[in-house]
């Protein structure tokens, strides 16, 4: 493992993300418009339980939703890379594909990190109580969930080589990814078919490890689908497997 | 012991012979140049040459190097300046040869110097934190000349450096080229379309259909041609030819009222016929074979951008081979 090409992709990164403020504020906007515009709304409508509002129930998943929007993001910029041929330097460097995976994943980890702990903060606002050694399990398990997704990004972005896939990678899997992980409905209350493609979506556990911490006593139907220890194990386990795939699919073409 | 050598090297897609058996050797501290027309095979030899892609079967070997056994090692050994921008257009020019310097493990107290360096040799100090997308693209390639030349490779590989540059851009980087075997201790091994850039190249291989069909220095080259071309006008036509026949033993043509013999050393012959043929000779023309005439020859068809229907059907089949595997 290369470990200076690695450390490079991630500044690269984080240097285009501290360049471009715009894509930070769109970024951004998404979390607090569910939060505040869906999630208000639909407080009037779903009665509360346990205690808990609609707004305060999506938090955890929200807190995924942006994970999920910039680590995919992050990681689908490697097809912008083939497009505009920079992909081509990295490919060509003595670098082994497993470092530029890990690279890569290490590069959506620290934006997508970021961003979640920006939200993160806005746990009083919806009237959460959170204590110190909570806030940093959430920290934590954003960093493990946030590197999870963007190497299954990166094993989505090798079947595609041009940007106009981008629509279609949004529309057929982020966006059903977001709705089947937990975020906006709890997983045990979804039909049978909905509820096993539930629990084949990565995303879900990372979700559920978040309403674990921040719900941690919570009971009935709002409640957390699975324990902690499982979600971390599906979490972990699934990061090692998209990282080792994609280093195979990235090796060099016929 | 050449640095770049290649046997037998074929790279199959499906029946498409895209390279088919070359070999070629190239010695240390030279340049040369891969000539052959869009679609010969020239890229693909260089991407089997890079480790970008695998070969049916042959040998390569750079700085000692197996190009199919030991990637990383040649990989070290080489830079490459591809045919289409590799650069990261929303980094500066400075950020782009230090993400090179990291990506090549260059150590960290030599990369300030080295990126100072490439960006003096190839003049765009100046404008190094400029981002890349405020380039021209004359200013691009010199930019991907210079980060190639960032971790010190044996061999610098160019792919049409100076294809779609405008005349004043293509002299600048020409200049740079040829600066560079001297000046920085690598090989160069560059295609081209550019007959006048051939000419500077110390060797040259040809290709077309994915064979090597000749092989040397532009001068041997030339030789194919049958040497230098001397035109010239006389009083007599008749009596000259009598003369030069008695002179040279050449028989020269006579091709509407001008005389043309061909000569291996034309510009020592011109004195010569000027003392024997004395007050008759009227106007003395040489002609020099130029790469192309020797291309033409050998090809049929002259070095042309536009002949790009041909690439594209090649281009398709690869692409529709990578797609079914």
């Amino acid at each position: 493992m290369e470990f200076n090409a690695i450390y490079v992709l991630v500044a690269r990164e984080f240097k285009k993300f501290v360049r471009e403020r715009s894509r930070l504020v769109s970024a951004l906007a998404r979390p607090l418009i569910w939060l505040f515009l869906v999630g208000a709304g639909m407080s009037r409508l779903v009665s509360p339980a346990g205690g808990m509002s609609y707004t305060q129930f999506i938090f955890p998943g929200i807190l995924g939703m942006t994970i999920l929007f910039s680590s995919i993001f992050s990681s689908i910029s490697i097809i912008w890379d083939k497009e505009f041929g920079f992909f081509k330097e990295i490919l060509a460097a003595p670098v082994s594909r497993l470092s530029i995976v890990i690279g890569k994943g290490l590069s959506g980890t620290v934006v997508s990190t970021i961003q979640a702990a920006i939200v993160l903060l806005l746990f009083p606002v919806l009237g959460l109580k959170l204590g110190l050694l909570q806030i940093i399990a959430v920290l934590i398990i954003a960093i493990a969930v946030s590197f999870c997704i963007s190497t299954f990004g990166i094993l989505l972005a090798t079947f595609y080589e041009s940007y106009e896939s981008f629509s279609v990678i949004m529309n057929f899997i982020v966006m059903p990814m977001f709705f089947l992980s937990g975020a906006m409905y709890p997983v045990k209350l979804l039909p049978k078919p909905l509820a096993v493609a539930t629990k084949l979506n990565p995303l879900t556990y990372g979700v559920d490890a978040f309403k674990n911490v921040i719900f941690p006593v919570e009971e009935g139907p709002m409640s957390a689908d699975f324990s902690l220890a499982t979600d971390m194990t599906v979490i972990l386990f699934l990061s090692f497997a998209f990282v080792v795939i994609a280093a195979r699919l990235f090796e060099r073409k016929k | 012991m050449p640095i770049i050598k290649v046997e037998n090297l074929v790279k199959r897609y499906g029946n498409l012979a895209a390279v088919d058996g070359i070999s070629f050797e190239v010695k240390e501290g030279t340049i040369f140049g891969f000539l052959g027309p869009n679609g010969a095979g020239k890229t693909t030899t260089i991407n089997v040459l890079c480790t970008l892609i695998s070969a049916t079967s042959g040998k390569a070997f750079i700085n000692d190097h197996d190009c199919l056994k030991e990637p990383s090692a040649v990989r070290k050994s080489i830079g490459i300046v591809f045919q289409d921008s590799t650069l990261d257009k929303d980094l500066t020019a400075y950020e782009n040869l230090v993400f090179h310097a990291y990506l090549y493990g260059v150590k960290k107290s030599e990369i300030k110097g080295r990126v100072h360096d490439a960006l003096n040799f190839v003049e765009l100090y100046d404008r190094r934190d400029d981002l890349v997308k405020k380039y021209s693209g004359g200013m691009k390639r010199r930019l991907e000349v210079a980060r190639g030349l960032i971790h010190r490779p044996r061999v610098l590989f160019l792919d049409e450096p100076t294809l779609g540059l405008d005349p004043q851009s293509r002299a600048n980087l020409w200049g740079v080229i040829t600066e560079m075997p001297k000046k920085h201790n690598v090989t160069i091994f560059m295609t081209t379309h550019y007959m006048e850039e051939a000419e500077v190249c110390d060797k040259i291989a040809i290709i077309d259909n994915g064979k090597i069909i000749a092989e040397g220095s532009p001068d041997e080259l030339k030789k194919i041609i049958g040497g230098d071309v001397i035109s010239l006008k006389t009083r007599d036509n008749k009596w000259s030819q009598q003369e030069i026949k008695k002179l040279f033993d050449i028989d020269a043509e006579n091709k509407e009222g001008e005389l043309y013999l061909t000569s291996n050393r034309g510009d020592a012959c011109i004195p010569e016929l000027i003392r024997g043929l004395g007050d008759k000779v009227l106007s003395v023309k040489l002609q020099r074979p130029t790469i192309n005439d020797v291309f033409l020859k050998l090809t049929g068809k002259a070095i042309r951008e536009e002949d790009a229907s041909g690439m594209s059907n090649i281009k398709e089949e690869v692409r529709a081979y990578r797609r079914r595997h």
